[in-house]
């Protein structure tokens, strides 16, 4: 856990404790924020600098089957970004989507400490786990696709919502996942039966079954929320990248009825119809989004913003991957995983001078500048599906500089930047306070994270130490420390030791008896028996359990953390 | 006067040495020359490690020696001369966009993978590979010319866009598969499956060959083009009968999977001769 440590004379921007850049000392003994140290302990001088909490990535994709297919089919990515082998660090490629060992150590590189993967099928859990084992330094966990299971739906179809309740809380434990989540939810049905169909509506049926998606989702957010699950139910919404999708994300966002839900990657939710019936492009409909979050406290998102540049689109959508692969840049996957989900990879270059790409890119500034509560539409770029996690410094200078995001603006295609509301809110600039919320201490409440996100005392000392810079990008590009459970993991922009993360999982309580009820559909329907599909602790050798409990239906903004 | 390295003993591994070009060495010391890093297996070594050096540098490279296990020779470079006297090993002018590397010897796999200018010649044989794209992208070279007077190994021209690829000796399979643009000359032996999946450009050849089904025939006639870049050739030193250069092609378009914008041209002994 390294010796003690005391930071000095750094300028501290604790929002979860209400401290701004207030110049004091952070004492850091045995992996923990502490009050004090002994006086000879190890002293770093932060004068001149900004000390955070480390970085939290609530949404991303690097680990598991789908992100070592998107690796497989880009070689090129590799060879033209060769990370070398050192005394500390191991080798590995980079590109869109580096491999795991590139991932850790970048992560870190930036300032961050901790990484969840957002979308790992059930039967991909070992893989996913394996991947996360060989991803070091970070603290890392993944959110299980669960919202298209044949299985789960029978339960939902037959009305069975006590035993679907178990069946939920018995998969999160079987794959020792960290969240459920849902992937346009009805749609894999729909796709694996009939050509090229796909939900359209949250009433649309659901195959023979007697389900639709809106029942389904409805569903999800009541049975984490019963399971006390310190993230609620992770939603990528029907319809994603479609115009007018603005409407389902909307009706999706009520069916919370007032409990917690998590939207992902709202800005590929937030288009409008085309302005006229002559016309085919999207609009931009960030503000009604943004206005109905702002007005309940219950929802929260991550913004999922697009940097213009190579990206690697890849989901469990699998309709929407088949819909996109003409835009690509020539190859494409489409993949699916039996009883459970379907995938789809597209190579993608988001280009500043056509029109979708830029309103894209609009939209995203877009929600996080009109969003009123950092607390609860925090920061990704869905990495790599937006862009690469190494365009977030990029991305918070647009934030943070006014007069760079106006140089920036010019750039781009003009068309979609006046379909968007981006000059309403272009005067915000954000506060390295408000960048510390959305890249941390939201972040951390959002996932219910109670030891991470923030520098009181008994906190995890994850802290990234900044070097003070007008320029933003260059500033969060490299900081000078990263402390990571107490261990200078970078010191002076170089790794000094290798070390491995945590996994982090959550184990929900359920009825053993819902396993004879589970037990005979694998013997019927999967390729893998019932008693070898449970994850078994050797998978997960750094596991930390994130204990469930009933959860508040709101997070007060900016209140002390609990 | 010109910079002349020597290799000491041919590597047992593969020593990657993309400094070893004209841009790289230009003004150099001896001393200095000798301190440039190589990569040898999974380690970093010095140029010194390996080569002895002499002369000074005016431009033009002299390397002697065995090097079929050093690879990326003259990768990436864009001006300057090189003449290695030997053998050299895979990635030779990989990406180059100018300047001249001539080979007396053979060249390994990847000579010229994806360059946009310069010359490449090799008198002796190459490997796969041969000007194409790199594994992963659609696009192989994309300009310039690779001479080769022995023969090649597989899927010479890969995805090639612009450019001259000549070979004197026979081809692998698969030449000028997924072709894009660009013209190759074979004065030897076609291998199995010319022209594979290619949209547009030009295979000329000088022996009959079996074409794939999704080839039609379209005529017999005598290019202008192709008596001119002939010509080019025999200047360059490829023997090249006066026949050639005068006689008749058939051409066959294709791929017809693709595009069936490209052609394959096959010399037409027969038609030619009666053609007087």
């Amino acid at each position: 856990m390294g010796s003690p440590l005391r930071i000095v004379n750094g300028r501290v921007y604790d929002p979860a404790n209400g401290v701004d850049g207030a110049v004091r000392d952070v004492c850091i003994r045995d992996g923990e924020i502490v009050v004090d140290v002994p006086p000879d302990a190890k002293r770093i001088d932060a004068t001149g600098m900004v000390v955070m909490p480390g970085g939290i990535d609530i949404h991303c994709h690097i680990a598991g089957p789908k992100v070592n297919l998107a690796r497989k089919v880009q070689p090129e990515n590799h060879y033209g970004d060769v990370q070398l082998r050192t005394r500390l660090t191991r080798s590995g490629t980079g590109g869109t989507v580096p491999s795991t060992f590139a991932t850790g150590y970048r992560y870190a590189a930036l300032g961050y400490t901790t990484a969840m993967e957002a979308a790992v099928t059930p039967l991909g859990a070992r893989h996913a786990l394996e991947e996360l084992h060989d991803t070091p330094v970070i603290d890392k966990g993944f959110y299980v696709l669960v919202g298209n299971s044949v299985l789960l739906y029978r339960l939902l179809h037959e009305g069975r919502r006590e035993e679907f309740r178990h069946a939920l809380a018995w998969w999160l434990n079987a794959t020792k996942a960290y969240a459920p989540k849902l992937v346009n939810p009805g749609a894999d049905e729909l796709w694996k039966g009939y050509r090229n169909a796909n939900v359209t509506s949250l009433d649309d049926k659901i195959g023979a079954l007697d389900l639709t998606p809106r029942r389904v989702i409805a569903a999800f957010i009541e049975a984490a929320n019963e399971l006390g699950l310190p993230h609620p139910v992770h939603i990528h919404c029907n319809n994603l990248g479609h115009s007018g999708n603005f409407e389902t994300t909307l009706e999706t966002m009520r069916l919370a009825e007032g409990r917690r839900a998590h939207i992902a990657h709202i800005q590929f939710h937030s288009y409008g119809a085309a302005a006229a019936k002559s016309q085919s492009n999207p609009t931009s409909r960030a503000r009604d989004i943004v206005e109905f979050i702002n007005a309940h406290p219950n929802i929260s998102a991550d913004v999922g913003a697009v940097m213009f540049g190579r990206s690697t689109i890849m989901t469990a959508d699998a309709p929407l991957a088949y819909m996109l692969r003409r835009f690509g840049t020539g190859k494409w996957v489409n993949a699916d995983t039996e009883n459970e989900s379907g995938c789809g990879i597209v190579p993608f270059i988001y280009q500043d001078r056509v029109y979708t790409n830029a309103l894209q890119w609009a939209i995203g500034l877009e929600l996080l500048l009109c969003s009123a509560d950092p607390w609860r539409v925090v920061f990704s770029t869905d990495h790599p599906n937006g862009g690469s996690f190494m365009s977030y410094p990029r991305l918070i200078r647009l934030l943070m500089d006014r007069e760079f995001r106006k140089e920036q603006m010019a750039r781009v295609n003009q068309k979609a930047l006046n379909q968007s509301g981006l000059r309403d809110c272009q005067e915000r600039e954000y506060t390295l306070s408000e960048i510390a919320i959305i890249t941390r201490a939201g972040p951390a409440r959002l996932l219910g994270l109670a030891a991470k996100g923030h520098l009181g005392v008994g906190a995890d000392a994850d802290v990234t130490i900044y070097e003070e810079d007008a320029n933003k990008e260059k500033m969060f590009s490299a900081p000078r420390y990263v402390i990571k459970d107490g261990e200078l993991a970078i010191e002076d922009h170089e790794f000094r030791v290798s070390r491995e993360g945590r996994t982090l999982q959550v184990a929900p309580e359920y009825d053993r008896g819902i396993e004879q009820v589970l037990e005979p559909f694998f013997e019927d329907f999967y390729t893998v028996r019932f008693a070898n599909y449970p994850v078994d602790e050797r998978y997960a050798p750094h596991a930390q359990i994130i204990p469930t409990a009933p959860q508040a239906a709101t997070s007060p903004a900016g209140s002390a953390p609990r | 006067m010109s910079l002349d390295l020597t290799l000491r003993a041919a590597p047992t591994v593969p020593l990657e040495a993309e400094v070893l070009s004209p841009a790289r060495l230009a003004g150099l010391s001896a001393a200095e020359a000798a301190k440039l890093p190589v990569v040898h297996g999974n380690e970093r070594a010095d140029v010194g490690d390996f080569f002895r050096i002499g002369g000074a540098a005016d431009g033009q490279l002299d390397i002697t020696g065995d090097l079929s296990m050093v690879k990326r020779i003259g990768a990436g470079m864009a001006e300057g001369r090189m003449v290695v006297h030997g053998s050299v090993g895979m990635h030779l002018g990989a990406g180059m966009s100018g300047g001249e590397i001539v080979v007396e010897g053979h060249a390994g796999d990847w000579v010229g993978a994806e360059m946009s200018g310069g010359r490449i010649v090799v008198k002796g044989n190459a490997g796969h590979m041969l000007g194409s794209a790199r594994r992963g992208t659609p696009v192989g070279m994309r300009g310039g010319e690779i001479l080769v007077f022995g023969n090649v190994g597989n899927e010479a021209g890969n995805g090639m866009r612009r450019g001259l690829i000549a070979i004197g000796g026979d081809t692998g399979d698969f030449a000028a598969v997924n072709m894009l643009a660009g013209s190759i000359v074979v004065l030897g032996h076609l291998g199995s499956r010319p022209g594979a999946g290619m949209k547009r450009g030009s295979l000329i050849a000088m022996h009959p060959a079996e074409l794939l089904p999704t080839f039609s025939y379209a005529c017999t006639y005598a290019p202008v083009f192709v008596r001119l870049y002939l010509r080019h050739l025999r200047r360059l030193g490829f023997d090249i009968a006066d026949s050639q250069v005068n006689g008749s092609y058939q051409r066959w378009c294709g791929d017809g999977i693709e595009l069936n914008r490209g052609e394959v041209l096959l010399f037409d002994a027969a038609g030619t001769a009666s053609r007087g």
